[in-house]
C-alpha cells in the first residue's frame, strides 16, 4: 500500500462572492414600484425587467448564500480545535486521578538501597496494601483472557501471532514485557505479589530497563550486555501515574521493534506533536494513555480482544465513563457541531462509520515505520556460520531499519499507511494452537472478524493488515509453537534449525505434531485507533464518496452515494441525454439547410 | 379576434420560472457532481448546495402550486388533443419549410397542446419522481434502521437519478424550442416582461381594457 499524504483541507470561503449579489442587486425602493405602474415605453419595460431580475436574484441567492456561508463560518471559528501550545511543559493528563497526595521522595521505605526490583515492589506493597491483589487480576499480569462470547482462550500466554509467532515457550525473552520479574518458564508463580513489576509502569526517570529473564543463546544475549546499572532507589522515588513512555516501553515495541506490530503505536507518541495525535500532542492536550484507558483497581478500559465497535451509550452520566476507552465515552454520540448540513450528516455517519475511519487518515505517521509483511521462509541464512542482519529501509525520522534478520527472515516496512476498511462488530475469532484448518489452505486469518451493515453492532473500521509467511504443521493443519529462545540446541535463535525448533516447541506443551512443517500465508488485522489527527486533517466526504479511488471501495452492503451507481441506468441516461442533443442538432441542421427564410412575424 | 400585446405571465409567475430555472440548473450541476460525473464542487459543498437548492425549490413549488390553484391558472395545463396534430406536424415538417406555427396563444390558453402536455407530465410525473425520492433520500437518517434500508436506498437513488437524466433531457429540448418559430429573443422576452402577442375575443379585450388596463397594450 502506498501512502497518500494528507494535506490540510483549507476552506477557501467565497465570502465576498456570495455576499456581493445581495449588495449590488438590492431590492428597489417602493418608489420603483410606482414608477413601473406609471412609466411608459421601453423604459418601463426595462425597469420592470430589472426589478424582476433583482427579485429573482435576491430571493434565490439569499437563502443559498446563507447555506453556503454557514459551513464556512464554522470552519473559520474552528480552525484551531484544540488548546494552543503553552510555553511551560505541562504534566501529562492521566484521567480523573491527578495532583497527587504524597511525595515519594520523602518516603523512608523508598530510600533503598534495593538489591533488585522485587524489593522495590515489596516496599510499594507495604503502603499500597491492596494493589498486589488488584494487579494480579489484570491482563498485564495474567497474559490470559477468556473471550466471554466465543469462549476462546486468548492472551499472550497462549496465542500465536504472525510476527515472532509465539511467546509460549519463549518467555525467557518475550516476558520482558510481562509486568513481573522472572517469568522464564512454566514454573513462574503467578500468585507471588513480590514478583510484580511496579517500576516499569510507574517510574519516571527513564533509566529503568528490563533484560531477558533467561540467558538464551549467546548469539542473542550479546545484545543485552553492557547496560548501566539501574539506580532502583531513584526509580522508586520517581513514581507517578504512568507516562506515555512507560506504556510505550512495551506497547510501542510490540512484535520485536518500534511500531512493528500495531502501526498506530510507536515511539513517536512519546513526545508527539498534536498533528500526530491530537490527544497526546505535547503542544495540545498532552494526554497520557490512561486519560482514555481509564483505570479501576488496575484494570484498564479498552481491549483489543473485546472491542466496543459501536458505542451506543456515549458519555453516560456526568463525568466520563470509566469502563470503556471509546471515543464516544468523552465525545458523545453526536460529536460534530450541528452548524451545517455536513455537521448534521456527519453525526448520522456515526451510526455506520467508526470515528477512527475518518479521523485517522493514515497510520504509522510521525516518522516511524511499521512492518506490513514478514517472510519466515528466508530466515536461517548464515554467513560464516553466523547469523546476520541487513539494514535496507530508512524511515521518516532518519533511522535505519532491518529488512533481513537470520533469526526472523525478511521484513517489508511501510509508513503513512492508508488503512484497510471493513465492517467490524468488535469480535475477533482467533486461529489458536488448537484450531485445525485445511493444510492446503491458501491463507489463514490469525484473527478473522465479522460484521455487516445489518447486524446493528458493526461499524466501518480502519485496520492494519499484516501479511506473513510463517511455519505451520503441514500434516495436521495447525499453527505451531516454535522454540525460539533458549540455551539448548533446539532454540531457533542461535541454531537456525526450524524442524528442531518446532519439534521442541510443540513437545514442551504436549502438543501433537506431525513432524512435517511448511510455511503458510497468514493475515492478522489490527484495528487502528491511535494517531488521531487534528480535525482539519480528517478525511473529507469526497475521500469515500467518489467513483474512483474511494477509501471504502471494498466495503460492501451499503449504497454509497458518489461511489455507487447502476451502470445500466447511467448508460441509458447518458444515451438519452446525448440522443436528445443529437436529435436537436439534426433538427437544427435540417432547419438551417432546408429553409433559410425562417418564419416571419 | 385580433392580436394584442397582453400580460400573460404575472410577476410571480416570472419570478417562479426564473428562480426555478436557476435552482434546477444548480441541482443538475451539483447532482451529477454528487453522482461522480464531474468534480466542480467538493462532495461536501455539492451536498450542501444540492440540499439547499432542493429545499428552496420545494418552498417555491409550494407557493407555485398555491398560486396555480388560487388564480385558476392550473387550467392552462390541462392536456388536450385538440390541435396537437398540427403542432406535431409543424415541428416534424412545417418548421423546415418555413411554415408559421399553427398555434395562437389565447388568453386562457397560453401553451400550445404539446407544451401543455409536456409541462403537465413534468409537473405530475418527473418532478414528483425526483422530489419524493429526494426527500426520502434526505431523510435516510430517519429510516436507516429499517430492515434492508440499504436496498431501499439503492432503489430510491436509482429513481432519483433516472428522473434527473430525464429532466436534463427536458431542459435541452425546452431551451432548443426557444430557437424555433420567432427569434430566441422573442421567445424569452415574454417570460421577462410578461407580455406576449395573444389573440383576444372582443369580450376579453373589453374586459381587459376596462378592468386591467395595465395588462394590455
Amino acid at each position: 500500500m502506498t501512502a497518500s499524504h494528507q494535506t490540510p483541507r483549507a476552506h477557501h470561503a467565497p465570502t465576498t462572492t456570495a455576499a456581493a449579489p445581495r449588495r449590488t442587486h438590492a431590492p428597489p425602493h417602493a418608489g420603483a414600484w410606482i414608477a413601473i405602474a406609471q412609466g411608459s415605453g421601453w423604459r418601463r419595460r426595462a425597469e420592470s425587467l430589472r426589478t424582476g431580475l433583482a427579485l429573482v436574484l435576491v430571493l434565490v441567492l439569499a437563502p443559498l448564500g446563507v447555506l453556503l456561508l454557514t459551513p464556512m463560518a464554522g470552519a473559520d471559528a474552528g480552525s484551531w480545535p484544540t488548546p494552543p501550545a503553552s510555553d511551560a511543559p505541562r504534566p501529562q493528563v492521566s484521567g480523573p486521578l491527578s495532583g497527587g497526595t504524597a511525595d515519594h521522595i520523602k518516603f523512608e521505605e523508598l530510600q533503598g538501597p534495593f538489591a533488585n526490583g522485587s524489593e522495590v515492589t515489596q516496599a510499594c506493597l507495604g503502603c499500597h496494601t491492596e494493589t498486589g491483589e488488584h494487579f494480579m487480576q489484570n491482563i498485564h499480569w495474567t497474559w490470559s483472557y477468556t473471550n466471554p462470547n466465543t469462549g476462546q482462550q486468548l492472551g499472550k500466554k497462549y496465542l500465536i501471532n504472525n510476527f515472532c509467532t509465539n511467546a509460549r515457550g519463549n518467555e525467557g525473552m518475550c516476558a520482558q514485557c510481562h509486568a513481573g520479574y522472572g517469568w522464564k518458564d512454566e514454573s513462574f508463580d503467578f500468585t507471588d505479589e513480590s514478583k510484580i513489576d511496579c517500576l516499569v509502569c510507574h517510574e519516571t526517570t527513564g533509566t529503568y530497563y528490563k533484560t531477558p529473564n533467561s540467558q538464551g543463546s549467546p548469539a542473542c544475549s550479546v545484545m543485552f550486555e553492557g547496560k548501566p546499572p539501574i539506580d532502583l532507589a531513584a526509580a522508586a522515588q520517581s513514581v507517578d501515574l504512568p507516562q506515555r513512555a512507560n506504556c510505550g516501553a512495551c506497547h510501542f515495541m510490540g512484535g520485536g521493534g518500534d511500531n512493528v506490530k500495531h502501526g498506530d503505536l510507536s515511539s513517536a507518541l512519546k513526545e508527539p506533536p498534536r498533528t500526530l495525535d491530537v490527544h497526546m500532542g505535547v503542544d495540545g492536550l498532552n494526554f497520557a494513555c490512561t486519560a482514555c484507558h481509564v483505570t479501576n483497581k488496575h484494570i484498564w478500559a479498552g481491549s483489543r480482544y473485546n472491542v466496543v465497535a459501536k458505542d451506543t451509550e456515549g458519555t453516560g452520566l456526568p463525568g466520563q465513563r470509566t469502563d470503556v476507552a471509546t471515543c464516544e465515552s468523552c465525545h458523545g454520540l453526536a460529536p460534530h457541531p450541528v452548524d451545517s448540513l455536513a455537521g448534521f450528516k456527519l453525526n448520522d455517519h456515526v451510526q455506520s462509520v467508526a470515528c477512527q475511519t475518518c479521523h485517522i487518515p493514515e497510520f504509522a505517521r510521525g516518522g516511524v515505520a511499521t512492518i506490513v509483511d514478514w517472510d519466515w521462509r528466508t530466515a536461517g541464512k548464515t554467513r560464516d556460520g553466523e547469523g546476520y542482519h541487513d539494514e535496507g529501509y530508512i524511515q521518516g525520522n532518519g533511522e535505519h531499519r532491518y529488512t533481513y534478520k537470520s533469526i526472523k527472515g525478511d521484513f517489508t516496512y511501510d509508513e503513512d499507511v492508508v488503512p484497510e476498511y471493513a465492517w467490524f462488530d468488535g469480535q475477533m475469532v482467533y486461529t489458536t494452537i488448537d484450531t485445525e484448518f485445511d493444510p492446503e489452505a491458501e491463507i489463514i486469518e490469525i484473527n478473522g472478524f465479522s460484521g455487516s451493515r445489518e447486524d446493528g453492532a458493526s461499524r466501518i473500521w480502519p485496520f492494519k493488515r499484516m501479511h506473513t509467511w510463517q511455519p505451520y504443521d503441514k500434516g495436521h493443519g495447525t499453527l505451531v509453537y516454535t522454540h525460539l529462545w533458549g540455551e539448548d540446541d533446539a532454540a531457533y535463535w542461535g541454531n537456525y534449525d526450524m524442524a528442531a525448533a518446532i519439534e521442541k516447541g510443540m513437545a514442551d506443551f504436549g502438543l501433537d505434531y506431525s513432524g512435517d512443517y511448511g510455511f503458510i500465508e497468514t493475515l492478522s488485522w489490527w484495528p487502528i485507533t491511535h494517531m488521531v489527527a487534528p480535525k482539519e486533517q480528517a478525511l473529507g466526504c469526497g475521500d469515500c464518496h467518489t467513483p474512483g479511488n474511494s477509501r471504502l471501495a471494498s466495503v460492501e452492503g451499503i449504497y454509497l452515494p458518489g461511489r455507487d451507481r447502476n451502470p445500466w441506468l447511467d448508460g441509458i441516461g447518458t444515451i438519452l441525454v446525448f440522443g436528445t442533443l443529437v436529435g436537436i442538432l439534426i433538427h437544427a441542421l435540417v432547419r438551417i439547410f432546408s429553409k433559410p427564410k425562417e418564419a416571419q412575424h | 379576434m385580433a392580436l394584442y400585446r397582453v400580460k400573460i405571465f404575472s410577476l410571480f409567475e416570472r419570478f417562479w420560472h426564473w428562480s426555478q430555472m436557476l435552482l434546477i440548473v444548480l441541482l443538475l450541476v451539483t447532482g451529477f457532481g454528487l453522482h461522480g460525473f464531474h468534480e466542480l464542487f467538493s462532495f461536501e459543498d455539492a451536498v450542501t448546495l444540492h440540499t439547499g437548492a432542493a429545499l428552496t425549490l420545494l418552498v417555491l413549488w409550494a407557493f407555485g402550486t398555491f398560486w396555480l390553484f388560487t388564480t385558476r391558472s392550473w387550467r392552462h395545463f390541462i392536456p388536450t388533443a385538440h390541435g396537437m396534430w398540427g403542432v406535431l406536424r409543424y415541428y416534424s415538417f412545417g418548421i423546415f419549410k418555413g411554415e408559421r406555427h399553427p398555434y395562437r396563444k389565447a388568453y386562457w390558453r397560453k401553451h400550445n397542446p404539446l407544451q401543455a402536455l409536456a409541462y403537465t407530465m413534468l409537473k405530475l410525473v418527473l418532478f414528483p419522481a425526483i422530489w419524493i425520492t429526494g426527500l426520502i433520500y434526505l431523510f435516510y437518517f430517519a429510516w436507516r434502521d429499517l430492515p434492508d434500508a440499504t436496498a431501499y436506498l439503492t432503489g430510491v437513488a436509482l429513481i432519483h437519478t433516472a428522473a434527473a437524466f430525464a429532466i436534463l433531457a427536458f431542459v435541452f429540448i425546452h431551451v432548443y424550442m426557444l430557437t424555433t418559430g420567432h427569434s430566441f429573443r422573442e421567445h424569452v422576452m415574454p417570460m421577462i416582461t410578461g407580455f406576449d402577442e395573444v389573440e383576444l375575443t372582443p369580450e376579453e379585450e373589453a374586459y381587459l381594457r376596462k378592468d386591467q388596463p395595465e395588462d394590455i397594450r
